[in-house]
């Protein structure tokens, strides 16, 4: 899951080369803006065929793929 | 005592000389200012002063006092002359908040250039459209919003200079490429700032309307006077003022109050270029002993949802002023502020054409939480009928927000687009496009806009424009976007979408619809939610209804629907 959730965040947020690992900070570190976040949010329920509540879905849960990993993690079957 | 002293006293015997005489410039005289936000300063003493402090999503800070912003605007300047850039040429800053950004601003302005700041999560069309409306000459940008200008390069032909503030010493720079290295280039001690006079142009800002391409405002150095005095006045900068403006100098407040407002009153202004997070914002207060706030209605609701109990974490107590501004502030969120941080946030009102804060909430005046405030001193500011043009006389009546043109930072034009210019104004009044009511006591109260264009997180987004962007996506056959109502941001866009025949309604194209107008656009106009239906409601003429989708998301009267086809 972690390198699907990486993958798709360097392919839809990153233009240039910038390095991301699974701690890079996402929001708090201007990659993914929180307007952007909703298509991540998307994307997450989509793949892991599941509904994150739109209070779960904080800048501090989305701020890195570790911590976006724990989230879906909650909603997994 | 507040700067203003007394908001009556001041509407007595107000002249725009006060601020004149307070910069020392006479009519007539050069008035750059580039100058007067660095030079000037250092000339008053205030050479070692911090006047930037800036600090990076990664921790990184960075310090700059009056005179290192003085000699790198001047290093910068320099260097687009020697790239031969002349008087109002447009050179675009398209940068996150960056220290170049700022400092950056200023040198282009003292070349006599045209300061032209975008959002650096602007898309490559959003990108184009306004780069080809103004035929930029140059664009400064940073390594990683540079691939966005390369795929558009091949179209602009006039765009000579691709200027990288953070280029790989030793890379290979690409075709028209430049790097510019501010810290590390040799400061130049004596620029001679080109000799701007009152009407000179200086800044020009995109903004959005219902229908048409982006409008480039073209703002004047004259503006310099009413950016001063407002600061002044309204966000009550003093000389130990710690000042945050939270908002990016791709937008209007950022250049207006982030930029010109700040230096050229001289105080101390911090910047935090990461995203939000109450933590970290909340942190930086702190650590900077943040005394004077200026933010956007968005970012108090965001502190709001995020609740009280972090606030506890830290020392606010450095906080002495608060101010608003990019959409109406809720009642709610005053009345939070005062209770959480001891002092309400004070709404202030403006716009890109304005330039400079016009209606506003002033330090020492009696607060109504959820009013807009009264008119700037000097600014003669009215409601009137929406079809005579005639202000009303009684109060409480629901008109249009109109100003009587001749504030120094009044907009002089639309970039190429007269006819559109011309429009804005009414009976001699210039109309921003509100509505609003004015109560017994002269403070008026926001209403909405009068016309479609969405204000999201104190951004205006073109449903023309998102509308255009979701026609280009293969699967696609129409489209309609309107606002719906946000906790956040006040509103955000909905797109109502019919598909091609061969596309069936899906999680996944919905995504990549999505994903689709956020590249192409920026991610404040990608639609939040996208609703696949059968057809959209349109006149028999065929033109799409978007009051009727707008009216439904707002639970609103749908109103006439005689019109309406298939009705």
């Amino acid at each position: 899951m972690k390198d699907v959730i990486k993958n798709y965040v360097i392919k839809e947020y990153v233009e240039d080369d910038t390095e991301i690992t699974y701690d890079t900070p996402l929001i708090s570190g201007g990659i993914v803006d929180s307007f952007s976040m909703v298509s991540l949010k998307r994307f997450l329920e989509n793949k892991y065929k599941i509904a994150i509540p739109d209070d779960k879905a904080t800048p501090e849960a989305f701020d890195s793929v570790d911590k976006i990993c724990q989230l879906v993690g909650n909603y997994l079957k | 005592m507040t700067n203003i002293v007394s908001y009556e006293e001041r509407i007595k015997s107000f002249n725009w000389e006060i601020a004149e005489q307070e910069l020392n410039y006479q009519t007539g005289q050069v008035i750059n200012i580039g100058w007067y936000c660095s030079d000037r300063i250092c000339h008053l003493g205030k050479a070692d002063k911090p006047g930037l402090i800036w600090e990076g999503s990664s921790g990184i800070e960075k310090r700059y006092t009056y005179n290192d912003i003085r000699l790198k605007s001047n290093t910068i300047a320099q260097f687009l002359q020697d790239l031969g850039i002349r008087p109002e040429e447009r050179v675009c800053l398209f940068m996150d908040k960056i220290p170049e950004l700022y400092i950056g601003f200023l040198g282009i302005l003292k070349t006599g250039a045209i300061a032209q700041p975008l959002f650096s999560a602007f898309g490559d069309e959003s990108l184009f459209i306004r780069l080809d409306n103004a035929r930029t000459t140059a664009i400064i940008t940073q390594k990683k919003h540079a691939p966005k200008v390369r795929k558009i390069l091949g179209k602009m032909p006039y765009l000579k200079h691709l200027i990288l503030v953070d280029a790989e010493p030793g890379k290979p720079l690409g075709e028209r490429e430049v790097a510019l290295n501010m810290d590390e280039a040799e400061n130049v001690e004596h620029f001679q700032c080109f000799p701007t006079k009152a009407e000179s142009p200086s800044v020009l800002h995109y903004t959005s309307g219902t229908t048409g391409q982006p409008k480039g405002v073209k703002h004047v150095h004259y503006s310099l006077i009413s950016q001063y005095l407002t600061s002044k006045w309204v966000l009550d900068l003093r000389e130990e003022d710690i000042y945050w403006c939270t908002a990016d100098p791709g937008w209007v407040t950022g250049t207006s109050y982030g930029i010109i407002g700040a230096f050229s009153n001289g105080v101390t202004q911090c910047v935090l270029d990461a995203g939000f997070s109450a933590e970290s914002w909340y942190r930086f207060i702190e650590k900077h002993r943040i005394s004077m706030w200026y933010s956007a209605p968005t970012a108090i609701r965001s502190l709001m949802k995020a609740g009280e109990e972090v606030i506890r974490k830290y020392d606010l107590s450095s906080l002495r002023h608060l101010a608003s501004v990019g959409e109406p502030l809720n009642s709610e969120a005053v009345i939070w502020s005062e209770r959480v941080f001891g002092r309400p946030f004070l709404d202030t009102y403006w716009q890109t054409e304005t330039g400079s804060i016009m209606i506003s909430n002033y330090p020492g005046m009696k607060i109504k939480p959820g009013s807009m405030g009264k008119p700037f001193p000097g600014i003669t500011a009215t409601v009137i009928h929406p079809e005579t043009y005639q202000p009303y006389d009684e109060p409480g009546r629901i008109g249009l927000i109109a100003l009587k043109p001749g504030w120094p930072s009044m907009m002089r034009a639309y970039w190429n687009n007269e006819e559109t210019y011309r429009k804005k104004f009414r009976n001699g009044w210039y109309l921003p496009g509100d509505r609003s009511s004015i109560d017994s006591e002269g403070y008026f109260w926001f209403v909405g806009r009068d016309d479609d264009v969405i204000n999201t997180g104190g951004h205006l987004v073109s449903p023309f424009e998102v509308e255009s962007a979701l026609l280009e996506h293969p699967a696609v056959a129409e489209s309609a976007v309107v606002s719906k109502p946000d906790f956040v941001n006040m509103e955000v866009v909905k797109a109502f979408v019919t598909l091609k025949p061969g596309f069936f309604p899906s999680s996944d194209l919905d995504l990549d619809i999505m994903n689709f107008v956020r590249k192409k656009l920026s991610p404040l106009a990608m639609p939040q939610e996208i609703e696949f239906i059968d057809n959209l409601p349109k006149t028999r003429s065929g033109k799409i209804m978007r009051r009727i989708l707008h009216a439904k998301e707002w639970g609103e009267e749908i109103g006439d629907t005689s019109t309406l086809e298939n009705d």
